[in-house]
């Protein structure tokens, strides 16, 4: 998902006091920052809800790639509107894990120099048109997935900052479908790139979620901690449920020759995105790292004096309204 | 990282007539840039008509430890509530 992989930590505490924290998150009592919390939990949450964050702003390089070339004045404004989503959610959750004790900048350089992590989807590019359809479609309806449940996760920031985003993201979601549907029923040669477009998302799209539950050694703690609130695998099947009907729509094929549906099970079967490949863009070798993580890193250098004069005049302001007093 | 823009508290009235309601937060170098920034981050779809933000570290807050000498006091106040007391029918709507 926006937070793959989350390593959680053990943690050391009091037995007696844990438990005390375990049996209010059974209740289902919201944990709010200055209430006791167990290490372990607290550096969890600050490892997945900054990589959550860290995804939100990353997630802007692909489709801002498209602003300046969107192919109409509208589907430019709502691209830019979309962008401007992602920054805020971003922002919501910087926010949100800075309740936890770390601040905005720690959490910047450690993005920057690789410590922490970013959603493996934003590691692909977004070649053409078309794609831009598509990560609304796929990639934002796969984050909803897994952002819908954690709207009741146990940490209250972290739950409000979900409950914000996911009143904003369906329109990403439906303004990507929107674009796609367009392509996918305009001139032949539109078609095939909407159809080209989802060759090349969909299984990274299945990656989102993370490894498979049998490869997915950090859920257990942090299913009872509410943090996380499915599998990986249970999400990914919704996911799969959910989109195959909406690609055949539009008369789109979904790569995977063995995709059918299991009258059985109530689902469709599908085949698991190649792992290796997963494992490979989330250790830095994707088709897009280096350029992802180094416009990053020239954004934070070329805004520096911004942010330091912008400080400093505040600083100025301050001083001269003190003399005045 | 001593050069961070410190945090504010951004609150913001829905409509006319309700109080403002705490939001969430966001950075900004003074008071002027944290109403611009709050204005871009927590209203965009028309979600206020007015914004006040207040810097973080000026607000004291209650410890949650204090929660029993603050709020069990009132637990035992039943007749505080007008339902406390029976009117008689006959007297009508009170």
């Amino acid at each position: 998902m926006y937070a793959q992989m989350v390593k959680s930590e053990a943690t050391q505490d009091d037995p007696e006091q844990l438990a005390a924290f375990q049996a209010r998150i059974d209740a289902g009592e919201k944990i709010e920052p200055k209430d006791w919390m167990p290490e372990g939990y607290r550096k969890t949450l600050i490892r997945q809800i900054g990589q959550h964050a860290h995804s939100e702003i990353v997630g802007q390089l692909p489709e801002g790639n498209w602003i300046t070339r969107a192919p109409t004045l509208e589907r430019k404004a709502i691209l830019l509107a979309k962008v401007q989503d992602e920054a805020g959610h971003g922002l919501y959750l910087y926010c949100a894990a800075e309740t936890l004790g770390v601040s905005r900048d720690e959490m910047t350089e450690m993005l920057l120099d690789g410590r922490m992590k970013y959603s493996s989807i934003f590691n692909y590019p977004t070649l053409n048109w078309a794609d831009i359809g598509a990560v609304g479609w796929l990639v934002d309806g796969a984050a909803i997935m897994n952002q819908v449940p954690l709207q009741r996760t146990s940490f209250g920031p972290y739950s409000r900052a979900m409950i914000r985003v996911c009143k904003e993201e369906s329109f990403h979601q439906r303004q990507g479908y929107d674009a796609i549907r367009k392509m996918a029923e305009g001139t032949p040669e539109q078609k095939k790139m909407a159809q080209d477009a989802l060759n090349r998302l969909w299984y990274p799209s299945l990656m989102m979620f993370g490894p498979s539950d049998k490869d997915s050694v950090h859920s257990a703690q942090s299913m009872a901690w509410k943090i996380k609130m499915n599998t990986n695998d249970e999400l990914r099947q919704k996911f799969v449920d959910q989109t195959v009907p909406q690609a055949e729509y539009l008369g789109l094929t979904v790569p995977d020759p063995d995709l059918k549906w299991n009258e059985e099970r109530g689902h469709y079967d599908y085949t698991d995105p190649d792992w290796s490949e997963f494992f490979e863009v989330i250790k830095g070798n994707g088709p897009c790292n280096t350029d992802r993580l180094a416009a990053r890193n020239k954004a934070w250098d070329d805004g520096a004096w911004v942010r330091d004069g912008l400080l400093a005049h505040a600083k100025k302001k301050a001083g001269r309204q003190h003399a005045a007093e | 990282m001593k050069n961070e823009w410190p945090l504010w508290e951004v609150f913001i009235r829905g409509q006319h007539g309700m109080s403002h309601r705490h939001v969430g937060s966001l950075h900004a170098p003074d008071a002027e840039m944290a109403i611009k920034n709050a204005r871009d981050v927590y209203t965009r779809r028309n979600e206020g008509v007015s914004i006040w933000v207040v810097e973080a570290n000026h607000i004291a807050a209650s410890s949650p430890s204090d929660k029993g000498p603050l709020y069990e006091p009132s637990e035992s106040k039943v007749y505080r509530h007008p339902t406390f007391f029976d009117i008689p029918e006959e007297v009508g709507a009170m």
